[in-house]
C-alpha cells in the first residue's frame, strides 16, 4: 500500500464532542495503513492530549472507577500512536502552545509536542491532504 | 474538473449552516465538478425515508454522491434499507480513501 501523509487539525476540546469520536476513527485507519499521519490541536483540542485526565467511578449509577471504564482521549492517542508506529507510519501529534498555556494543559503525554501556527502551516505543506475539523 | 468531499457531521435541524453545506455541493456539481457529500453523526438522520431535508434533493439532482457513514447509522437505529433513494452507506474509510488521493476535502 502507498504511503501518505495527512494533516489533521482538531479544535474540539475532549469529552464534548462526538467530531472528536471521529476524528479519532479517521486517525485509526489511517494509522492502520501505515500513513505519516500529523494532528496539530489548537484552542480546546489540545486538551487532548493532557496527561492528568484522569478516569472516575459514577456513583449515581453504583459503578467503581474499574466498572466504568471511563474512556480517556489521552489513552486514545497514545494507542493510535503506538498503531501507527506498528504499522510502518508515524502519529506526530503538535499542540498550539499559546493554547496549551491559556488552558494551563502543558502537562502532556509522551509523544506530543508543543509549537505555533508556524509548525501547522509546515505539515500542510508536507502533506497530501490536510482536513480542519473545527469547532461549530 | 476538480473532486471534492464535502463532510456534514449536523443535522438540518441543529444549525442552518448545514443547508448552506448542501447548496455549496450543488453549486459545485452543477459547475461540472465531482463532488461526494459525506454524512456522518446526526448528518445521516435527514436521509432517512421521509425525512426531509431541504437542498439535500437538490444536490442530489445535480449529480452530488451521498454517503452515508454505516456506523453513524448503526449507532441511530437506521437501517441500509430505510435510507433514501440515492444515499448509499458507507465506511468511514472512504473519507480516509479520498484523503490519501488529494481530493479537496471540506469538513462543513
Amino acid at each position: 500500500m502507498q504511503t501518505r501523509t495527512l494533516t489533521f487539525v482538531l479544535m474540539d476540546a475532549p469529552f464534548e464532542s462526538a467530531r472528536t469520536t471521529t476524528a479519532m476513527r479517521l486517525l485509526d485507519i489511517a494509522a492502520r495503513r501505515g500513513y505519516q499521519l500529523n494532528v496539530f490541536a489548537y484552542e480546546g483540542a489540545v486538551g487532548l492530549t493532557f496527561a492528568r485526565q484522569a478516569a472516575h467511578p459514577n456513583a449515581a449509577h453504583g459503578r467503581d472507577v474499574h466498572e466504568e471504564n471511563h474512556p480517556l482521549p489521552r489513552d486514545w492517542i497514545s494507542a493510535l500512536m503506538e498503531s501507527a508506529s506498528r504499522n510502518g507510519g508515524a502519529l506526530r501529534w503538535v499542540n498550539c502552545g499559546l493554547c496549551v498555556d491559556e488552558r494551563g494543559v502543558g502537562e502532556a503525554i509522551a509523544g506530543a509536542a508543543r509549537g505555533s501556527p508556524t509548525d501547522l502551516w509546515q505539515l500542510a505543506e508536507q502533506s497530501d491532504n490536510t482536513l480542519v475539523i473545527a469547532t461549530k | 474538473m476538480t473532486e471534492y468531499l464535502l463532510i456534514e457531521s449536523r443535522s438540518p435541524a441543529e444549525s442552518g449552516d448545514v443547508a448552506h453545506g448542501y447548496a455549496l455541493a450543488a453549486a459545485l456539481a452543477g459547475q461540472g465538478d465531482r463532488v461526494t457529500l459525506f454524512l456522518v453523526q446526526n448528518g445521516v438522520l435527514c436521509v432517512r425515508r421521509g425525512a426531509r431535508a431541504e437542498g439535500l434533493e437538490s444536490a442530489i439532482r445535480a449529480g452530488v454522491t451521498v454517503l452515508a457513514d454505516d456506523f453513524s447509522l448503526r449507532e441511530r437505529g437506521i437501517p441500509a434499507d430505510r435510507l433514501a433513494a440515492q444515499v448509499a452507506p458507507a465506511p468511514l474509510e472512504a473519507v480516509i480513501d479520498r484523503l490519501a488521493a488529494g481530493v479537496k476535502t471540506l469538513w462543513n
